[in-house]
């Protein structure tokens, strides 16, 4: 269970969303500039509540802290039992140019000691995105898509507890993100890692049985079911459907 | 030519940028990487041998490891000789005078990484000495040629530091640009020209390296 209660300032924009993320799935929803990666790169560690003025900041993943800005806590990012063990997959891949598909996965292992341990967990993560004929290549030579699946499998690679999704599937058509997405959802509930994925799409959304946070402009507006949270959104698809 | 000249400019440029790239590497990093307001503090020290005359430093290094001072007499006893009119006084002018020669290009090549990588990395777990080493310096590969090169040409040709903290001992303090000097004040200029010309002449294969690494396979447009 996630629970977070976050108060952060950012120039003009004010992040205030206190809750708990019960669900396996969440899906944070809502349009460009509602705050989703503020969140996403909060709950990574990637950034810490501002020390000087009101900012506070209190992240707990399993009953385990993981940023308590009143007391000066927050776990560095990183797979290792001492940090979040948190990963996190943006829209932009962010491999690593001059290493190869084979060593960006394994950048996040070294930790694990053995090399054959690193060489199978960096095989089956490639698998598990369908992207394991992709593992000598350079990210130059990959296409949006393909360089997508390898960021996604870099992520799963250092078996993380927490998995943070923003818009990771945007260069993928629809068929090879609803197939990757039902793989990718399956082998996250076998290996109980909580998934907080942002969209501003209501299909993504609407896709899977999802608890659904509703996220304008900066504040949770409503967290529920999708069919509860996304009423309005599905008659708006099904409106554009029948005209169609 | 003087060959003993030149084998002490080419040592005290060798041990300069290898000292130097040590020192600049992590200091760019954290100039770069860093969110302290005092780093901007840091960053114009670094700097400040780009504008301040060779001379004045040369001189303030010199009253500052000479016996005058607690540091002067500390090092003295450490090393049993004092630095001032020593090769390893010259190399620790040198590494300060050529520091930004260093620190600059580093600066600027690791800025242009994109933070994106930066997190990547970061939520993979690199503490920052793999930061630095696995991504930064790859990544900014041709930038640590051109600290490489601009140190050692830097140091190769330095004469008021050299001057003033190591003064003109035969293979000790006396560098190629001691030698040119003493050559032209000796109304010596057949000689003069052949240091000068071998100090430009390393001056443009080197930089014509640097030009020769960074410029892209189809041309800058490319």
């Amino acid at each position: 269970m996630l629970e977070l209660a976050i108060d952060a300032r950012r120039g003009s924009f004010h992040l205030q969303v206190e809750c708990r993320f019960a669900s396996d799935w969440t899906v944070i929803f809502g349009p460009s500039g509602a705050g989703k990666t503020t969140l996403l790169r909060l709950l990574a560690g990637l950034d810490a509540p501002s020390r000087k003025g009101p900012d506070r900041a209190r992240i707990a993943f399993d009953n385990r802290l993981l940023t308590d800005s009143p007391v000066g806590l927050a776990l560095k990012p990183g797979p290792r039992p001492w940090e979040r063990k948190t990963s996190f997959v943006t829209q932009q891949p962010a491999l690593f140019p001059h290493l190869t598909v084979a060593a960006n996965v394994a950048y996040g292992l070294p930790w694990l000691g053995g090399e054959t341990e690193s060489k199978q967990a960096v095989e089956a993560a490639l698998e598990l995105v369908g992207a394991s004929s992709l593992i000598d290549r350079r990210p130059r030579d990959l296409s949006g898509g393909e360089a997508q699946r390898v960021a996604l499998a870099r992520a799963l690679a250092p078996q993380p507890r927490l998995l943070l999704l923003d818009e990771p599937f945007s260069a993928l058509d629809g068929s090879a993100s609803d197939a990757l997405l039902a793989r990718l959802q399956i082998w996250l509930t076998e290996h109980r890692v909580q998934t907080v994925l942002a969209t501003h799409d209501a299909t993504d959304a609407l896709a899977t049985s999802a608890e659904v946070a509703l996220l304008r402009e900066g504040c949770l507006a409503a967290l529920g079911s999708a069919a509860e949270v996304l009423v309005s959104e599905r008659r708006r698809l099904l409106g554009r459907l029948g005209k169609g | 030519m003087d060959w003993q000249a030149f084998a002490l400019s080419l040592k005290l440029a060798t041990v300069t940028t290898a000292i130097l790239l040590a020192v600049a590497v992590p200091l760019a990093a954290l100039l770069v990487l860093g969110r302290s307001r005092w780093l901007a503090a840091l960053e114009a020290l670094a700097a400040l041998p780009l504008v301040l005359p060779p001379t004045v430093l040369g001189f303030f290094l010199l009253v500052l490891l000479g016996p005058r001072t607690a540091v002067g007499r500390g090092i003295t006893s450490l090393l049993g000789h004092p630095l001032a009119f020593s090769f390893s006084g010259l190399v620790v002018g040198s590494v300060i005078y050529s520091l930004p020669f260093a620190v600059q290009p580093l600066v600027a090549g690791f800025a242009v990484v994109e933070p994106a990588l930066v997190d990547a990395a970061r939520l993979l777990g690199a503490n920052p000495a793999r930061l630095v080493l696995s991504l930064l310096v790859p990544l900014a590969r041709r930038s640590l040629l051109a600290a490489a090169v601009l140190s050692f040409l830097h140091t190769m040709g330095e004469f008021g530091v050299v001057l003033m903290l190591g003064g003109d001992i035969p293979g000790a303090t006396r560098t190629l640009s001691i030698v040119l000097y003493n050559q032209v004040e000796n109304f010596d200029y057949a000689a003069a020209n052949r240091t000068a010309a071998a100090l430009l002449g390393m001056s443009v294969v080197a930089l014509a390296a640097i030009y020769l690494g960074s410029r892209p396979k189809g041309g800058r447009r490319a």
